[in-house]
């Protein structure tokens, strides 16, 4: 049975999809964290987020409790000093902060309340994507009902609606964004710990993450830790689309593995083959039938060549074209670069246009060799953020995996899988 | 000139910000949602406004997906062409649309009513594919599963 000690980011979602409202909230045990924060020492708070192993759910995985113990405490502290929620959920496959925001708004706002206390925080800004106007009106009701039951005391909150970028999703790019200009990234150091929105102390995290704290502050380290089945602690929201037959998402334990996510999904549709999966958004690499023992943690798809991303995955089948899907992701990529570092902006519009005469039947001996060649630029250190990274990594693992697919293009003449989507 | 409402609902967000710069892109989304699109003209009153040159403005308008520095339809359709739609019906979609529309991405409908632009990624990617008509999500319209079903949806935008 889910309950507030097995599944504590969804055990009491109303099943028609409507939002859980504050009397709800409060009766399943919300704002406990918060009552158990406001009896705590802001450095005391930050040690157990630090000591539940909790990672971010933003994609990366960078240590929580670590990076609110990055900001300068105490009454020499620069201020103020913000919050910036990431909200702009546009990994591509990505569908898992939206229920939280749409469904459990009051659980976030209860990650952040814990949060502006920890690091002694003033304001606090939610950066949604402005696709999302489901989510901004449930969250605008839940920020309203929150501030009225004085949840929201010591700091002021502001929800931010975004005109649409994948860049803005990056933290510094989202900075950016929040000061009204292009979402450029920034060069880091400094870190936005230290210098963040307007050059002052800022804790940049993603709503899952956030969205974890409350329970870690209400049950305990131990409790929080003993929920994953690796180290990684917690729980993890784990999606699955593509040609499956149930795509949906699930709270599991961290941990769980690549396989048994995929049968919750029901498995392949009728007449379909598991050919590969993105476990985590578009900017992670391929994993193929052979990894589905692999535990969907931050180490151990990283040990299998990927990363677990935002836990997200998407499925290709053995009648989709491969070199259809990179093709779709890379243009994706070069769409969304902001423009700010040429191996980005200039490669992957290079790459994007190979990738689309090689769909069209146009492709030339060599492309697949100066495809290795661009993403030789991409690497990390070689553009101000990950976006160019991230782009490379579908990219090269795809040709690792279907290098026979990309070479029958181009000896062929023609996408071999002509008329799968007819 | 802006007008009064739209200097009024911009000086609302901004009381957000400890800075006036920082409101550009509410400013840009309000009067669009007032205008249609930002022309020229309206960047010039926005920039005004908020003490930004044009090219600064303009630098941040021309930026972001959601803002349109051209003139669109009365209603916008954004086709997402995520990974996952990409998967699992998007091209049928995309074709339906267009053969409909009787235009092709990025053109508007001769009597001015729909716009067709593609979107990235929509985030409801297990009810896949999904449009956005205006600020409406609409899901689980594979034509192959129901041709019927785009017809009827767009039937209300007038």
């Amino acid at each position: 049975m889910a309950d507030a000690l097995t599944h504590p980011l969804t055990f009491n979602l109303p099943p028609d999809g409507s939002m859980l409202a504050l009397d709800a909230y409060r009766a399943g045990g919300g704002y406990q964290g918060l009552e158990a924060a406001r009896a705590t020492a802001p450095a005391a708070i930050t040690e157990q987020v630090k000591a539940s192993n909790l990672r971010g759910r933003g994609g990366a995985g960078f240590p929580t409790g670590l990076k609110w113990s990055v900001l300068p405490m105490g009454p020499s502290a620069r201020r103020p000093k913000y919050i910036v929620v990431n909200a702009d959920e546009m990994e591509p496959g990505t569908f898992k902060d939206r229920l939280l925001m749409e469904q459990n708004p009051h659980l976030l706002l209860e990650g952040i309340a814990i949060c502006a206390r920890a690091v002694e925080a003033e304001m606090a800004y939610i950066f949604l994507r402005g696709e999302y106007t489901l989510a901004a009106t449930r969250l605008r009701q839940a920020i309203t009902e929150a501030e009225a039951a004085g949840w929201t005391e010591g700091f002021r909150l502001h929800l931010h609606t975004s005109a649409g970028r994948y860049m803005c999703g990056e933290e510094t790019g989202m900075l950016n964004a929040l000061e009204g200009k292009r979402a450029n990234p920034r060069t880091k150091p400094p870190y936005p710990g230290i210098s963040g929105l307007w050059g002052k102390p800022t804790v940049v995290n993603n709503v899952e993450t956030l969205c974890n704290v409350p329970g870690i502050l209400a049950h305990g380290v131990d409790w929080y830790r003993g929920l994953g089945r690796t180290a990684d602690g917690g729980t993890k929201l784990y999606g699955v689309s593509g040609r499956v037959q149930h795509p949906g998402l699930w709270e599991l334990p961290m941990g769980t593995t690549v396989g048994e996510i995929l049968d919750l999904a029901g498995g392949m549709r009728p007449g379909l083959k598991l050919r590969g999966l993105l476990p985590g958004g578009a900017s992670t690499e391929f994993l193929t039938p052979e990894h589905l023992n692999v535990a969907m943690d931050f180490s151990a798809v990283q040990k299998a060549g990927s990363r677990m991303g935002t836990g997200t995955m998407i499925v290709l089948d053995d009648q989709a074209c491969p070199v259809g899907m990179t093709a779709n992701l890379t243009h994706f990529f070069a769409r969304e670069s902001c423009g700010w570092c040429t191996p980005c902006w200039s490669g992957l519009g290079w790459a994007d246009r190979i990738l689309q005469a090689m769909e069209r039947g146009e492709g030339n001996p060599g492309n697949i060799e100066k495809l290795e060649f661009l993403t030789g630029f991409w690497g990390p250190g070689a553009t101000f953020c990950a976006l160019a990274p991230g782009a490379a990594e579908p990219l090269l693992s795809a040709v690792k995996y279907f290098r026979a697919d990309f070479e029958r293009h181009i000896v062929e003449h023609r996408c071999p899988y002509e008329g799968w989507d007819a | 000139m802006l007008t009064e409402a739209e200097q009024h609902e911009i000086e609302a967000e901004a009381a957000h910000y400890p800075e006036r710069r920082a409101v550009a892109i509410d400013a840009l989304k309000i009067v669009q949602q007032h205008r249609g699109y930002i022309s020229d003209a309206t960047l010039t009153e926005v920039a005004v406004f908020l003490g930004l040159t044009r090219a600064e403005l303009d630098g941040v308008a021309t930026f972001y997906n959601l803002l349109h520095r051209k003139p669109v339809g009365r209603n916008v359709i954004w086709i997402c062409d995520g990974v996952s739609c990409w998967l699992t019906g998007y091209g049928r979609l995309r074709r339906q649309l267009e053969q409909r529309l009787g235009i092709q991405e990025g053109e508007t409908t001769a009597d001015g009513r729909f716009t067709l632009l593609p979107i990235v990624c929509l985030g409801a990617c297990d009810h896949a594919p999904v449009c956005m008509v205006n600020d409406d999500l609409h899901h689980d319209l594979d034509p192959a599963a129901d041709p019927d079903r785009m017809n009827k949806l767009l039937e209300p935008y007038r």
